[in-house]
């Protein structure tokens, strides 16, 4: 078994979080069987452990390239500097600022305290517990039990297997066999990366009809036409995702009346995660990470913002006007330049991208 | 002399026949009657003929003609069919449970028959119209968790059952053709004392709907579906103010200040409203509207509903008598404080997910919530909570706070989840809930547990009953203990666990006393089950095979005990034994 050289934010060693690259991330439409997912993770897990040493040394490749999460006030993982200054994890705290080996992240100004709360404290109320409070546990505990949240390393390669979270829909029960077999080795080693949360036939224990009337509610809700929406009646939340970001939120477009509005929102929702960017001595360009760096680090085309409308399709922001984005959106995802080439957007993104933040973020500088 | 002697043990034979019966008849619970038809011959033969209430709650095991043979006399009928795991899609749909064979029965020796409670039956339009024909007095239609109907059976019940005073039609995986049912029912039919039909999908025709609800004084229980919008309820509400059960449709609708005041006065005029459902997207603007009829509720629905925790701090204030409360998990703990503050007389909680397979995002209740409420409702007996983390120590605080737990139903969603602030395991937070409810009938666990949860259970759950698994165990020990252990279990429902052969076969003295045993994706293979049909002959021991990849393994088995022998209506992915 390999030594965990680090640990993520959500206590997984180094050896483990390769497996967890390879299992799902949660992003696209596109789908693949959650059985194929378990087969898949299982058998990965099963070949981490087996082959961890070569593993190990495929993974320091991975390293390079990986977004992974590191727990609050522990130092980031030491990295070769690359050519170009990529960012490191993606959300590695390192508070103590005190490291010379590798390079240290500059921490957010919102969230030094020094404490270990990290960016959890960024995270509006309303979420509230994440349930990962550290509270001072030994890293090796954390390794302990079932995980529960898997990490999403931003731009991986092609091992990284796609999953959608789609109603239950009766598998096969072939299928479900097969997810029967494949978690017999997990409930063995309760110390073993743990799956990639798969859909499970039947679970959680809710009837049919329940669900199909939870579930025609939500689309209800997500029909509504923005502008018009009954007076009153309650959210339009659509959930936001952010390549790299381990976990997505909800955003209550109401709450938002146009695109100025909508880019400050998120960027309060995600900036939390400290997204540093080094030259190429491996040292910080900037101590602390404003807003208006975060604006740059967007602008910069590193990530585009996108959104899913009503007929499935993706499209940028910044396109249609407020009214009918809010109407047709369905959920938003900030995606990472090099996905947003593969949507066949490329010629398209430098040019509205410009539009989208010239619209706002350069309006919102002129109001400061 | 002799004659005397004769005459005298005649009288005592027939003398006691006709008290026997007027005495049966005032035992209604079944469990009584079932006690007295074993003391002698001549009380089991007074209880067969006096009792009009049957209750199968598995319909294999017994057979119409021993239903039919056995009690002559039955009017009342309540059959249970499918396992209970049917309802998450775990049962294949031809597994059977027609309800058909039973009515053709009925139709013959109980041709006064007022009254059919069927759950998780197959019942098709063909029996429906059957039932309509075959009984005359036919009275009370109660179907749930059904399917194979369509609204055109409804249709025949509307039509020809004269004498109908209850027609609920709820939780059915109904197809939904047409609301036009509703108009079949006669002009000079006016007995309905009980409507259910929330969960139809379709729109309903509304005139006939009115026009029913008018004629109909007696009408106690109205639950329309959600094409019924909140006008029209306003409608049916003038001219049914002595609803004792109202469950409404769609609860949103632009409303002008006056016709909000109007909405408002109509709810206060239903002074006997005791419980409330529906309420589908009820926003903060119209709930104000049914405070005036919440001063006797005892029950509220919200489970279709997406509340939020202020809207429902607001609404419980209005409920000082609230015994039952569903809930969605939008509340938020939040709201469970809220429920926590304003309902002491709370029973009965359910919080139900509102978005159960989004666990990217964080929602939804946690162990705060349940604490909150059971620091404020020690009377809490009843609770399905299902939430996305727990930890043992809430657990504990809560079944001290409330001991008198009947039911408790946990369902942590993420399958072994530990404890998410000490790792462990949550074999303590059973333990804590068996050791402290020695009431406990029904146990749903879930979260991380080793056979140390099962060990709690078998040592202290004296008085369970039901008792459900998932994702749980460590080895075979697991459900051994609670077989050794529990010496009143009914049903054991197991998905996803370790348990094999071994864990099975320790139940061999147990089963017949049971009603039935569930297994699925666990360990077991078809010699194992194949042995246990083998020493238990009067068990059906049924494999469910749907895929002949790997014919040594049993994926689910459904083992239960019966009197009427392996059923011959099972489809070819059905082996018994």
């Amino acid at each position: 078994m390999s030594a965990p050289l680090e640990h993520d934010y959500i206590g997984l060693g180094l050896a483990e979080a390769s497996s967890m690259e390879i299992a799902s991330e949660k992003l696209s439409s596109t789908s693949s069987s959650s059985s194929t997912l378990s087969t898949e993770q299982n058998s990965s897990s099963n070949n981490n452990n087996n082959n961890s040493n070569n593993g190990n040394k495929a993974l320091l490749d991975f390293k390079e390239t990986e977004l992974r999460l590191g727990l609050p006030g522990s130092k980031s993982p030491e990295r070769k500097p690359t050519n170009n200054g990529v960012s490191v994890p993606l959300f590695g705290k390192d508070i103590e600022n005190s490291s010379s080996k590798g390079y240290s992240l500059s921490p957010l100004k919102n969230i030094v305290s020094g404490a270990k709360r990290g960016f959890s404290d960024a995270i509006d109320g309303s979420s509230g517990n994440w349930g990962l409070s550290m509270n001072g546990k030994s890293e090796a505990d954390l390794c302990k039990g079932a995980v529960l949240y898997s990490p999403r390393g931003g731009g991986l390669d092609e091992k990284n297997k796609i999953i959608k979270e789609t109603s239950v829909l009766p598998q096969s029960p072939k299928a479900a066999q097969e997810k029967k077999k494949n978690q017999l080795p997990a409930s063995n080693e309760p110390n073993s990366a743990p799956a990639a949360k798969a859909q499970v036939v039947g679970w959680p224990p809710i009837r049919s009809f329940r669900k199909n009337t939870m579930a025609s509610n939500l689309a209800k809700n997500n029909d509504d036409d923005g502008a018009e929406g009954k007076s009153g009646s309650g959210c339009l939340y659509v959930k936001v995702s952010m390549d790299g970001a381990p976990y997505l939120r909800k955003l209550d477009l109401k709450t938002c009346s146009n695109y100025m509005e909508l880019s400050s929102s998120l960027e309060k929702m995600f900036s939390c995660f400290t997204i540093g960017q080094c030259d190429s001595n491996g040292l910080p360009g900037r101590d602390g990470l404003s807003e208006s760096r975060l604006k740059d680090l967007l602008h910069s085309s590193e990530y585009v913002l996108t959104y899913e409308d009503k007929d499935n399709d993706w499209m940028l922001v910044g396109d249609v006007p407020w009214g009918m984005f809010a109407g047709s959106c369905r959920r938003l995802r900030i995606m990472k330049g090099s996905e947003a080439i593969g949507l066949g957007m490329y010629h398209f993104f430098s040019f509205s991208l410009e539009r989208f933040w010239r619209k706002t973020l350069l309006w919102s500088n002129k109001d400061k | 002399m002799q004659s005397m002697e004769s005459t005298r043990s005649t009288r005592s034979l027939s003398f006691p026949d006709k008290v026997l019966h007027r005495v049966f008849t005032h035992l209604t619970s079944n469990e009584d009657r079932n006690s007295v038809s074993l003391v002698c011959k001549t009380w089991y033969n007074a209880d067969r003929l006096s009792r009009s209430k049957v209750s199968i709650r598995n319909c294999y095991s017994v057979s119409p003609e021993i239903l039919v043979r056995r009690f002559p006399n039955v009017r009342c009928v309540t059959l249970k069919g499918k396992p209970r795991f049917s309802d998450f899609n775990l049962v294949p749909p031809d597994w059977g449970a027609d309800v058909h064979a039973w009515l053709v029965a009925f139709a013959d020796k109980y041709p006064l028959l007022e009254e059919l409670s069927l759950k998780r039956m197959v019942v098709s339009d063909e029996s429906l119209e059957f039932l309509a024909f075959s009984f005359p007095d036919f009275k009370r239609l109660s179907l749930l968790s059904c399917d194979g109907f369509t609204t055109d059976g409804l249709e025949a019940i509307a039509s020809y059952c004269k004498n109908l005073t209850e027609f609920d039609i709820q939780e059915n995986g109904v197809e939904d053709t047409s609301g036009s049912w509703l108009s079949y029912f006669l002009e000079s039919f006016t007995s309905l004392e009980v409507l259910n039909f929330a969960n139809l999908s379709s729109e309903v025709d509304f005139d006939a709907l009115e026009r029913l609800v008018s004629r109909c004084k007696s009408l106690k229980v109205l639950k329309v579906n959600r094409s019924v919008s909140l006008e029209q309820l306003q409608k049916l509400l003038v001219l049914a103010p002595q609803l004792v059960e109202l469950g409404t449709g769609s609860f949103s609708q632009e409303f002008s200040a006056h016709q909000f005041v109007d909405l408002e006065s109509c709810f206060s005029s239903c002074k006997n409203i005791q419980s409330l459902s529906g309420l589908c997207d009820a926003t903060a603007r119209y709930l104000p509207a049914i405070y005036p009829a919440c001063a006797n509720l005892t029950f509220l629905n919200l489970s279709y509903s997406a509340m939020g925790s202020d809207e429902l701090d607001e609404l419980l204030m209005h409920c000082p008598c609230l015994q039952r409360l569903w809930v969605l998990d939008t509340v938020g703990d939040k709201g469970l404080e809220a429920v926590g503050s304003n309902c002491p007389l709370l029973e009965e909680l359910r919080v139900f997910p509102s978005d159960p397979f989004d666990d990217d995002t964080i929602q939804g209740v946690t162990e705060a919530g349940f604490l909150a409420v059971s620091f404020g409702c020690p009377r809490l007996h009843y609770v399905l909570y299902f939430c996305q983390q727990m930890t043992n120590a809430a657990v504990a605080t809560i079944v001290q706070n409330c001991p008198d737990f009947t039911h408790f139903r946990l369902c942590i969603m993420n399958p072994r989840q530990p404890d998410y602030l000490t790792n462990e395991p949550m074999d303590e937070a059973f333990g804590a809930v068996v050791k402290t409810c020695t009431k406990l009938q029904r146990l749903s666990v879930s979260g991380l547990l080793t056979d140390l949860a099962f060990e709690y259970i078998g040592k202290h759950a004296k008085n369970l009953e039901v008792l459900s698994i998932a994702f749980a165990g460590s080895s075979d020990r697991g459900m051994q203990c609670v077989m050794e252990g529990c010496p009143k279990i009914r049903k054991l429902e197991i998905r996803d666990c370790l348990f094999g052969d071994a864990a099975l076969l320790s139940g061999l003295d147990k089963y017949e006393s049971m009603r039935s045993l569930w297994m699925s994706s666990c360990n077991l293979t078809m010699d194992g089950c194949r042995l246990l049909a083998k020493k238990m002959p009067r068990l059906n021991v049924e494999v469910i095979q749907e895929d002949e990849s790997d014919d040594s393994e049993a994926d689910k088995v459904y083992v239960y005990r019966t009197v009427a022998g392996p059923r011959k209506d099972s489809p070819p992915s059905v082996f018994t034994l």
